[in-house]
């Protein structure tokens, strides 16, 4: 058998917003501190710290995940996406948009994981309905909106032809 | 978190030598890391400490769903995100489809994986605190049995009084499921059912499989014609563990019940099979007045604490309604 490497540092190579990135990191590193702290891409948030809240929520190879609770090095080879990437350019997503023209914004503490949450929904399922993104969206907590006005904007950035359930 | 080693080995064979105590390399205080949903917040709360982790998912372990008509194989590593939605698992092992769609959030279900799910430790707000050595953790006594224990067990507590956490276990006990395992010594297949046991003596876990065994993969039997439900009440409807959870199988003939599987979760330190609802239900015409004794047959033996003695007629409840949907 071949010897393992046993590692209390590695190498990790990722796409973070369309970008290669190399970084050197710690076993121990969470994937919301190295953005954060390394990158300096503010976007993604410490907030509950137990994958409750989603104020932390990236894309991870275009699926949501707490970035508070998995390992820097578990992005090796992966494409993250944060709130950062949404945008092309000067363009603003047309989430970004929509949060906009709706008033889904109050604090904003949670504004970067609902639109990334919301990202991931439409891109797998282009037309959801209303009840279908209220369920998607569960694992990201709002206290400022009541959450009227986030599942109006995703809503209507949704391609026609969502069911009613 | 505390600092910790870390590798990413490329063979089953590597893997279980670095977690086989004694074994060169190995350490005694290694961990495999799958979604790592579950044992990196017991190490951000430093419940679990350990010295290496060892992640298990660049080793080609098995993921995904395989359709082996008429049965199904689920790989260990398949993700609880993938379960919920793949067709098969919808069409014909709803239990598990709803088990897995119930737990969690869309964040953690895209990264936990189905073995992590079921060997996942109990969410005892004792157990999960660092400053109380409880009986589970080495500790000579459990804080719960006379503290604060409105989520504790009401069936087969003691030692410990909590609760077995997972959603999925009880509908993979009640579909009948296999698990594959594969050890130092090689492979072996045992029921999903016999993956668990109390706690007892020197044994403070929750599972029979051993720390240097990998849960390769999960096998379950042809769906032959029987319906399955995963019911679930909880005190929030997002990101919260059942406070009772029921998986329920029924096979009809005409209106006869020609088997019954009966699982519940939230209640015991255990998927607790509820024999004696099962045999309540087998051979009884489908009805009320059937699911009405099932449903009290399978608190039996129930021995509720000072606060959690709503679990049984909400356990009840669910097994009624679980019952009632199969049947119509």
């Amino acid at each position: 058998m071949n010897v393992i490497p046993i590692r209390s540092s590695s190498e990790i190579r990722l796409t973070v917003n369309g970008r290669p990135v190399t970084l050197e990191v710690r076993p121990e590193a969470l994937l919301l501190d190295v953005l954060r702290d390394r990158l300096q891409l503010k976007g993604a948030r410490r907030s509950c710290d137990m994958q409750v809240c989603g104020a932390c929520t990236v894309l991870v190879d275009g699926a949501p995940v707490s970035a508070c609770t998995y390992l820097a090095v578990e992005a090796d080879g992966r494409e993250v996406l944060t709130v950062e990437g949404l945008a092309d350019g000067d363009r603003l997503d047309p989430l970004q948009e929509a949060f906009i023209e709706h008033g889904a914004v109050q604090c904003g503490f949670c504004t970067a994981g609902m639109l990334l949450t919301a990202k991931a929904l439409l891109a797998e399922e282009p037309s959801p309905s209303p009840a279908r993104v209220a369920e998607y969206l569960r694992g990201n907590l709002c206290r400022c909106t009541g959450y009227r006005k986030i599942l109006d904007a995703i809503l209507a950035c949704a391609a026609p032809g969502g069911g009613t359930r | 978190m505390r600092p910790f080693a870390y590798a990413s080995p490329r063979t089953a064979d590597e893997i279980i030598a670095l977690l086989t105590p004694g074994s060169a390399g190995a350490d005694g205080a290694s961990r495999p890391l799958a979604g790592g949903t579950d044992l990196l917040t017991l190490m951000k709360a430093d419940v679990a400490t350990p010295s290496r982790l060892v992640d298990i998912k660049r080793a080609g372990l098995p993921k995904g769903i395989e359709e082996t008509p008429p049965g199904l194989v689920v790989g260990g590593l398949t993700t609880l995100a993938q379960i919920e939605t793949h067709p098969a698992v919808r069409a014909r092992y709803p239990a598990l489809a709803e088990a897995t769609a119930v737990a969690a959030t869309a964040q953690l279900r895209n990264v936990a994986t189905v073995a992590g799910n079921l060997l996942q430790r109990p969410r005892c707000w004792y157990f999960r605190n660092p400053r109380i050595a409880c009986w589970l953790k080495g500790g000579d006594h459990c804080p719960a049995r006379d503290g604060e224990n409105q989520l504790h067990a009401i069936l087969g507590g003691g030692p410990c009084h909590a609760v077995h956490p997972s959603d999925v276990a009880p509908a993979l006990v009640a579909l009948d499921a296999d698990a594959r395992l594969r050890g130092p010594g090689g492979e072996r297949t045992v029921p999903v059912e016999g993956l668990f046991a109390a706690p007892e003596g020197g044994r403070r876990r929750e599972t029979l499989v051993g720390s240097d065994e990998l849960l390769l993969a999960l096998r379950l039997p042809p769906a032959d014609g029987s319906r399955s439900t995963y019911l679930k009440s909880m005190d929030r409807k997002v990101w919260a563990f059942a406070l009772a959870g029921v998986a329920a199988r029924l096979r009809l003939d005409g209106r006869r019940v020609a088997e019954a599987r009966i699982v519940l979760g939230g209640v015991a330190p255990v998927p607790w099979r509820a024999h004696e609802a099962e045999r309540a239900l087998e051979g009884a015409e489908a009805g009320p007045a059937a699911w009405d004794r099932a449903a009290n047959a399978a608190l039996t033996g129930a021995a509720p604490l000072r606060h959690n003695a709503y679990k049984l007629p909400l356990a009840r409840a669910l097994v009624r309604r679980a019952l009632e949907s199969l049947a119509t």
